[in-house]
């Protein structure tokens, strides 16, 4: 009994010097995995035009009823997506949300992806709405901001020819 | 220091009293988050390390941060006296409301008796061979297990009053416990009395100047460790807060600084067991210079409570709790009579000495 209770003693000493394998979360952060599913981000052409053109078929999939979008017409004048339309309104419900990854797999132009961003917290049930602006992602490097004004012709297609328009 | 009417001797008493008090109670607060951070490490973890840093720029622009967490002990405080101190319904008043103190309190009379250093100049009284709150009393060992027996009433009577049936049991086992283990450690703590043929804890120091009687009676100092811990209530012997069985033993519904008072006892408790054993098989005060310096004997009591510490932290993160059986019937049947055969072998080995059949 003794040998065994020295060995275990041994043992936790042994653990004493090696290092912590604690991550100081605030300001270390743990890389998520690669088919982590954390909050939707609506994503951008190379040239800076939505791809998301409000087709609803997200909210469509949606089981937990989460996703809102309400289309608006696209012109070659005010320009925010390739086609006829584009989401005007696209709002997620975060409480309601589940996570399963339908609305990417519904996607025609695979324009929302749930990324990394786990740190989904709000103080009251109106925060929990992710507005459009809050969900889309930056302007790419040499892209235009949306609106953008485009010759006629050039984006007639929803779902563009080649994989990125320029 | 020249103290010669017995009023000069309370006063000085009274004052040295209140500062070891203080220094111990703050001592308890660091040996939290002494256990705190040494389980951590046990356990590969970090443990609390936000409440206060100490910022240290360095040259690349980040900046380094150490001693983090040395301001935890006083967030906790601040946390228990701020908590709702709640009294169940049904409760028997009076005895609930002392139970605490009743505990508490033994914790702190052993502190009397701890020789702290040796004769220190300017401090220590010049009729005086130690520096304690009560030098020079002769039957120091016989005043410890005094006070010790009394704190087992803190936990009756907390675990009674409480009218909660996991309070009861708690303090049930409680009671049991410490009852059975104080016999094994009264007859372990004989050893050194005859060792060093006194009471006097500053005296069995003082004979503790050629070997420390840890290497003179190992089995004598490992009954003694095994038997404090059991009284301690500490892992391996924690069973009376078993959290899966009892969720909190006797402490279950007592809430804030009522609380604070059973856990300030428990870790109080830890650092005189360990200044205890320092005295009795450690050699107390006594180590390199001491003689030539007499001041050092402070840093060398709190060296080696602080390595007792450190031992009784290791053994929690290392050992599983014991069944109630098993440690009734490991107190009864194997650290009694261990306890009693050594006793009985030291005491036949000193006489022999004397009667000079071995040189030693």
């Amino acid at each position: 009994m003794i040998g065994e209770i020295i060995k275990g003693l041994g043992t936790t000493l042994k653990h004493l010097f090696q290092p912590p394998v604690t991550i100081q979360y605030p300001e270390v952060k743990r890389p998520v995995r690669y088919r982590f599913k954390g909050r939707h981000e609506l994503k951008r052409y190379d040239n800076g035009l939505e791809k998301c053109i409000g087709c609803a078929l997200c909210a469509a999939a949606c089981p937990a009823d989460a996703i809102f979008v309400e289309a608006s017409e696209n012109t070659d004048e005010e320009r925010y997506s390739p086609g006829e339309r584009y989401a005007s309104t696209y709002e997620i419900n975060m409480l309601r949300c589940i996570f399963c990854g339908y609305c990417e797999d519904a996607c025609p132009t695979e324009a929302i992806v749930l990324e990394s961003n786990y740190e989904l917290s709000f103080y009251d049930r109106a925060s929990s709405i992710y507005t459009k602006e809050m969900l889309i992602v930056d302007v790419p490097v040499n892209g235009k901001p949306t609106p953008q004004q485009v010759e006629p012709g050039q984006f007639n297609r929803s779902i563009p020819d080649m994989a990125d328009p320029k | 220091m020249q103290l010669n009417t017995l009023s000069q001797l309370a006063i000085y008493s009274l004052i040295v009293g209140f500062i070891i008090t203080f220094v111990v109670i703050t001592g308890f607060a660091y040996t939290t988050l002494l256990e705190r951070k040494l389980l951590a490490r046990l356990q590969h973890r970090v443990g609390p390390n936000r409440a206060g840093y100490i910022p240290i720029p360095s040259r690349n622009g980040k900046e380094r941060r150490i001693l983090g967490g040395f301001m935890q002990p006083a967030a906790d405080a601040v946390k228990l006296f701020f908590k709702e101190d709640m009294t169940p319904m049904m409760v028997d008043k009076w005895v609930y409301f002392l139970a605490p103190i009743i505990t508490v309190m033994p914790a702190i009379f052993i502190l009397a008796v701890i020789p702290w250093a040796g004769n220190v100049p300017y401090i220590t009284p010049e009729n005086r061979d130690y520096f304690a709150i009560a030098p020079g009393i002769n039957v120091g060992v016989l005043f410890i297990l005094a006070i010790t027996s009394i704190s087992v009433y803190g936990v009756v009577l907390a675990g009674w009053s409480s009218n909660s049936k996991y309070a009861v049991l708690g303090g049930i086992r409680a009671s049991a416990q410490m009852i059975s283990y104080e016999l094994a450690m009264g007859l372990t703590v004989l050893v050194p009395i005859m060792l060093a043929n006194s009471m006097d804890l500053g005296e069995i120091v003082a004979a503790q100047k050629g070997m420390w009687y840890l290497f003179l009676q190992p089995i004598a100092a490992l009954v003694f460790w095994i038997a404090a811990l059991a009284e301690l209530q500490r892992a391996p012997f924690d069973l009376l807060e078993a959290e899966q069985e009892l969720s909190a033993g006797f402490t279950v519904e007592y809430s804030s600084m009522r609380f604070g008072m059973f856990f300030l006892a428990e870790y109080m408790k830890m650092i005189v067991f360990c200044a205890l054993f320092a005295v009795f098989f450690l050699g107390g005060y006594r180590g390199p210079f001491v003689d030539q310096v007499p001041a050092l004997g402070f840093l060398y009591t709190g060296l080696k409570i602080f390595l007792g510490l450190c031992v009784m932290i290791w053994i929690r993160a290392s050992l599983p709790r014991f069944r109630y059986d098993q440690l009734m019937s490991f107190g009864w049947k194997v650290l009694l009579p261990l306890s009693v055969l050594n006793f009985m072998i030291v005491a036949v080995m000193i006489v022999l000495v004397e009667e000079g059949v071995f040189a030693f």
